[in-house]
């Protein structure tokens, strides 16, 4: 019982993208949400009819079956109704037999549909919802959890993103060749967004936090398919990606535990997933542009070496000191300053930390509190109890928890 | 032991805010559900599943297109069972997922 309803949850997952993306090209951006309701349609008569008669032979192929005869039954509807309302039919007006569920077609449909979603048009947080629902297949539930919110604020957050795509009358095409670098710079950005989503998420679902990180990565490779998308950037994403999915198992053993790099085990290092990433590290390594996604790639495979060494802090150290002059945050400036402490000591690092003009969160405060640990157990004891005093999160309680129970040993 | 077709009614459902995750556990719910019956050996056949739209033909020529708003249930599918009377079919009813989703099990015996 438990298997196939696994792999069923992963098939309409997988499908749901694909049907949705090949409904919007025919009929169109303004009837996105037609098409996720004939994909949701779909996949319910797939669930009582399977679930009675048994998975058939080629799964994919029903489902297309019987979303193309949805689609066809819409678009005639939909077309009585234009008729009677509107006299004038609009020019994309398209044959309904066209709906095309070839492998080639799907990923073309795909393909233009993640430069429809993600769109600077619409809210930087409605692109990355509306890739989650439109791109990976997520339900608004998981969403909502994804993003710490209610059910209610991501549908609506949703609709409105798609009645802006409708008003600015997006098409379901791709950029112009000398658009496409700009545009892939935003594609690249809502990915990594998701990813973040995923890796750095408050929610404590373990499941929904590294799919999430999967298909931040199955968009990317998504777009290494196509010559102009297969740019050293993408590549230097996927590597980012890889690198740091690498440690997941390693950095949440538990579901209420996180440990700090320090702390992992490194034999539970994804070592396929590591290897992955040098490819694609070494894939990215060509062209005239240095992304923040290369230096982020070159950090996170430093951390993917397990012994530590002078060079592979002083490297890493210098690769935070680039990194923070293109793309400057405050948790890159902490991370930057974790390096240093390893490179020149728990003492110059602490002098920058005092004098860094941060925002004093969680993540500050365990800075502070591990640089103190070598030189005033007292004062780490109390940047702790600030950390403590701050968040809410139970798998970061527990973490400063068992710090602060280890200081007075 | 008779035979009696169990007819599945189910009203529209808001497709848009159900995820693949609900539609994988409601293909398990369905299966555990038929496997039940069939367990016990009450299963005659699996019958079919009906597309929910489709056209209507009425007295004089009169054509309309489905859905049919004015029904409020709409037949999706039926089974065959067989059972000892049709309380025993009715109490094999019991549990049909279409039920959680504010719809129907109408049970009716079969003339053999």
């Amino acid at each position: 019982m438990e298997t196939p309803t696994v792999s069923l949850k992963d098939l309409f997952q997988q499908e749901f993208p694909r049907i949705v993306a090949v409904i919007t090209r025919q009929f169109g951006v303004q009837h996105m949400h037609a098409a996720e309701d004939i994909a949701s349609e779909t996949f319910l008569a797939a669930a009582e009819t399977w679930g009675i008669k048994g998975i058939p032979a080629n799964p994919a192929a029903w489902l297309y079956l019987v979303a193309r005869q949805k689609a066809i039954h819409f678009w005639r509807r939909d077309k009585i109704y234009r008729d009677k309302v509107m006299p004038v039919i609009t020019s994309n007006s398209v044959s309904e037999e066209e709906l095309d569920f070839s492998e080639e077609h799907i990923q073309d449909s795909k393909l233009r549909m993640i430069f429809a979603v993600c769109n600077p048009v619409i809210a930087s947080e409605a692109q990355i919802g509306l890739a989650l629902r439109i791109l990976c297949g997520f339900g608004i539930e998981e969403i909502a959890t994804a993003f710490f919110t209610n059910r209610e604020t991501i549908s609506k957050r949703l609709l409105r993103a798609k009645d802006r795509l409708r008003q600015e009358n997006i098409q379901l095409e791709m950029p112009a060749d000398q658009d496409i670098i700009p545009r892939l710079e935003n594609v690249l950005h809502v990915i990594y967004l998701v990813f973040n989503e995923g890796y750095y998420s408050r929610t404590q679902d373990q499941v929904l936090r590294r799919d999430l990180c999967l298909e931040a990565l199955r968009l990317c490779l998504q777009l290494t398919t196509y010559p102009p998308t297969n740019t050293p950037a993408t590549n230097a994403l996927i590597a980012l990606i890889c690198f740091h999915a690498s440690r997941f198992a390693a950095r949440q053993p538990e579901e209420d535990t996180l440990l700090l790099y320090d702390e992992q085990d490194s034999s539970q290092w994804d070592l396929p997933l590591v290897r992955q990433g040098m490819h694609y590290l070494a894939l990215s390594a060509s062209g005239n542009y240095l992304t923040s996604y290369h230096l982020e790639a070159r950090i996170a495979y430093w951390h993917c070496i397990p012994e530590d060494s002078t060079t592979k802090w002083e490297e890493i150290l210098q690769l935070y000191d680039q990194l923070l002059t293109i793309k400057y945050s405050a948790a890159g400036a902490l991370n930057r300053l974790y390096a240093k402490y390893k490179v020149a000591g728990a003492a110059a690092a602490l002098k920058e930390l005092l004098e860094l003009q941060v925002p004093q969160h969680t993540d500050y405060y365990l800075l502070l509190g591990a640089l103190y640990e070598q030189l005033d157990t007292e004062k780490a004891a109390k940047a702790y109890q600030q950390a403590l005093s701050i968040t809410t999160i139970p798998s970061e309680i527990q973490l400063l928890e068992e710090k602060l129970k280890n200081l007075k040993k | 032991m008779k035979e009696f077709m169990l007819l599945f009614r189910q009203p529209s459902y808001d497709f848009s805010q159900t995820s693949p995750k609900e539609m994988a556990e409601l293909a398990g719910k369905w299966k555990s559900w038929v496997e039940g019956i069939a367990a016990q050996g009450y299963f005659v056949n699996n019958g079919s599943r009906l597309d929910l739209a489709g056209k209507v033909l009425r007295p004089g020529g009169v054509v309309t297109d489905g859905p049919f708003v004015e029904i409020k249930e709409k037949l999706g599918g039926y089974i065959v069972i067989k059972a000892a009377s049709i309380d025993e079919a009715l109490t094999l009813a019991h549990g049909c997922p279409v039920l959680e989703a504010d719809g129907s099990v109408e049970v009716r015996p079969i003339y053999g």
